[in-house]
């Protein structure tokens, strides 16, 4: 038996490590994303569609944002900030899990879901500044519809922060390939965010 | 006393046996049994759609035909355009991946088995939702606007559905192969499901963004789109062509799958193979501008290539893709031994009818033969998701064995297939002549000519359609219980 043993071929390499999570991410990240450009896509459609009118400065521009309707650009970009500062805690997050550092991964997911609370808060307060009903026209019902969808979106990566923070209370930090699933969430978030935040708030 | 007790503690053993395997199959996580799953319960849709195509040819056979209410025909077709879509296509693909391809890349699981099966509730919810609303005067188009609502969830929560298993798979393909297992050596059928997996993952939610406009707009406001006349005009892309060639492409890579098999010899040129069942997916570009490419010959030069170019993009593209499947597989056939595995027969004439279909529809869309609009673009479906079924009767032949360890007869598979083909060409090939006839309608059109012997002609493919798969189903149950057992390598020829 022992010589059996002695002479027995050594174990082959562990193959490398193939992160599910973070390729499964990458695969609803690319999903979400051609959801989001889809329906800013309508939104082009929608608004090279309206009709043209004399802007105040006396520039032709569409019809397409009603003209009692003032979006309140303060809170809109601060939210733009919001999402890149989340990005930032999610990479640190990252970081800190591959340090074995629970107690700042804990903390930096914590800041990434107060900060994705932040936004969602953010986006509730421009409903209620703009002030206007779905049912208003098609511009009301269309801006009420994307960026519903991108708040279910960003409600998402905050429960998937939260799941990651008590993962790492409970000291589970051994796959940080899910830390870094996370991470691309937020920035996938932040990039559709940015990219309706430009369309809807910045361009009209 | 003993008597007594022992029958009444065996019935409640063989009762508990019984709650515990229906415990066992909707609580898997089983790739297996998933697939099976899906592909059991498409059959369902299957016998749905070839039933309304039958009863929608009769309807249209004579002008003053009163089978259904008028008022119904607009619902019938649109339950025969999402049946053959959402209904069979897409829960084939899905169902024989999930199936077959961890198996074949070498893993025990799917990545994400619960996230498939969450996939394949959501479908079967969705399904429940769409058919109810569309019986209920919803769909496009209908009624009640309650139930158009119904239908628009159902779509919804169906896609949603569709794009979670489609990640599972994808995942199973990135990260669970077998070590030493590059991507370009697992088998065509995998390949063809990876590339099909990724096409879904990038389109459906293009469709699920429209869908949410639409609903929102539909239930609360009716401004933007059109309320229930709109949603085909911004959704039935997702049910037409050339998103429907996305759902088909394992059809095409079971074909070349099986033609090296059976002629027992490596696929030569399996690089421009795994090209070919690429290169079908380029009509996922087509689809995610949501709208139909025709091709107008006319204008300056600039406009005529600004046409000519997405259009065969779109629509050519994709043919040639399985044009370059199809040689290669001859050329397998040709240059290995002359044998021939019962799965294959349905299996290539099930890729044939899918190729006439793709041609169909890219010759619909040239704008110049003024088909758009009448009989011709229902065949085109037609033959493609009839050719689809085909290809999944040589699916079951084929995996059936690995799957439940019993063999179907060759026979059958080779009489169904052949039968298939007669009736996939009874049900599409009259609207391929009857142009003149209108998509859509069952009698606004004129009756002058042969219109009434097409309109038969196509009732008496979609029956003989419908006699193959009851066939098809009862052949597979009897193979299921009592069929000729096979060895543990069942795959060995590959």
């Amino acid at each position: 038996m022992s010589t059996t043993t002695s002479h027995a071929l050594p174990s082959g390499a562990q193959p490398a490590p193939r992160s599910s999570v973070l390729v499964a991410t990458s695969a609803v990240a690319a999903a979400g994303t051609m959801l989001m450009f889809g329906m800013l896509a309508m939104w082009f459609k929608f608004r090279d569609a309206s009709p043209l009118r004399e802007s105040a400065s006396g520039k032709m521009i569409h019809d397409w944002l009603p003209s009692d309707i003032k979006i309140p650009e303060v809170i809109t970009n601060t939210m733009a900030f919001t999402m890149v500062i989340a990005c930032v805690m999610a990479q640190w997050a990252v970081y800190s899990t591959r340090r074995n550092d629970s107690s700042h991964a804990t903390m930096a997911l914590a800041i990434t879901s107060v900060v994705g609370i932040a936004a969602i808060n953010a986006q509730v307060a421009v409903y209620l500044q703009m002030d206007m009903g779905l049912t208003d026209g098609a511009y009301q019902t269309m801006f009420y519809t994307i960026t519903g969808t991108m708040l279910a979106l960003l409600v998402t990566g905050v429960v998937f922060s939260i799941v990651g923070m008590f993962r790492a209370v409970a000291g589970r930090l051994g796959d940080s390939s899910v830390m870094s699933a996370h991470a691309l969430y937020w920035y996938f978030l932040t990039a559709v965010f940015v990219a309706l935040w430009f369309v809807v708030y910045v361009q009209k | 006393m003993n008597t007594v007790n022992s029958t009444a503690t065996a019935g409640h053993a063989s009762t508990s046996s019984a709650l515990g395997t229906v415990a066992n199959w909707i609580t898997t996580t089983d790739h297996k049994k998933i697939g099976r799953l899906f592909v059991g319960a498409s059959a369902l849709w299957m016998l749905v759609i070839v039933g309304v195509g039958a009863a929608l040819g009769i309807e249209r056979i004579a002008s003053d035909s009163a089978v259904f209410n008028l008022n119904s025909i607009t619902q019938l077709f649109a339950m025969l355009r999402t049946g053959a879509t959402f209904g069979v296509l897409l829960p084939l693909a899905l169902g024989f991946g999930i199936a077959v391809v961890p198996t074949q890349v070498g893993s025990k699981s799917l990545s994400f088995a619960r996230l498939a099966m969450f996939g394949f509730y959501a479908w079967l919810i969705a399904s429940g939702l769409v058919i109810g609303s569309i019986i209920a005067n919803g769909g496009p188009g209908g009624g009640n606007p309650q139930m158009v609502d119904l239908y628009l969830m159902g779509v919804g929560v169906g896609v949603v559905g569709a794009i979670a298993a489609s990640v599972s798979l994808v995942a199973t393909v990135l990260t669970s192969r077998r070590t030493g297992l590059s991507l370009l050596e697992i088998p065509m059928f995998s390949w063809s499901v990876f590339v099909s997996a990724i096409s879904l993952v990038l389109t459906l939610p293009v469709l699920l963004g429209s869908l949410i406009y639409v609903a929102v707009d539909h239930h609360y406001a009716r401004l933007a789109f059109g309320g229930n006349k709109g949603i085909d005009m911004w959704l039935g892309w997702g049910f037409s062509q050339p998103q429907t060639f996305l759902y088909v492409i394992p059809a095409i890579g079971l074909l070349a799958e099986l033609a090296p098999i059976s002629a027992r010899i490596r696929q030569p040129l399996r690089g421009a193979m795994l090209v070919g069942v690429g290169i079908v997916s380029t009509a996922m570009f087509g689809t995610v501008t949501q709208t139909s490419h025709v091709f107008v010959w006319s204008g300056s030069l600039i406009d005529k290539l600004k046409s000519a170019i997405p259009y065969a993009w779109f629509n050519l593209l994709p043919i040639l893709g399985v044009v370059i499947v199809i040689l290669l597989s001859l050329l397998a056939i040709q240059k290995g031994k002359k044998r021939l595995i019962a799965p294959l027969v349905p299996t290539f004439l099930g890729v044939g009818m899918i190729l006439v279909g793709m041609a169909g529809n890219a010759l619909q869309m040239i704008d110049s033969a003024k088909l758009s609009g009448s009989v011709f673009e229902e065949a085109a479906v037609t033959y493609i998701a009839y050719g689809a079924m085909l290809c999944a009767w040589g699916a079951i032949a084929y995996f059936g064995p690995a799957l439940w360890g019993r063999k179907i007869p060759d026979i059958s598979v080779i009489g169904i297939g052949v039968l298939g083909l007669f009736a996939t060409v009874l049900a599409a090939f009259p609207y391929y002549l009857a142009k003149d006839q209108v998509a859509g309608e069952v009698s606004d059109f004129d009756y002058s000519g042969p219109q009434a012997v097409f309109n038969a002609a196509v009732s008496l493919g979609h029956v003989l359609m419908l006699f193959c798969l009851l066939s098809a189903i009862a052949v597979s149950i009897k193979s299921l219980s009592s069929g000729e057992t096979v060895s543990a390598t069942v795959w060995s020829d590959q």
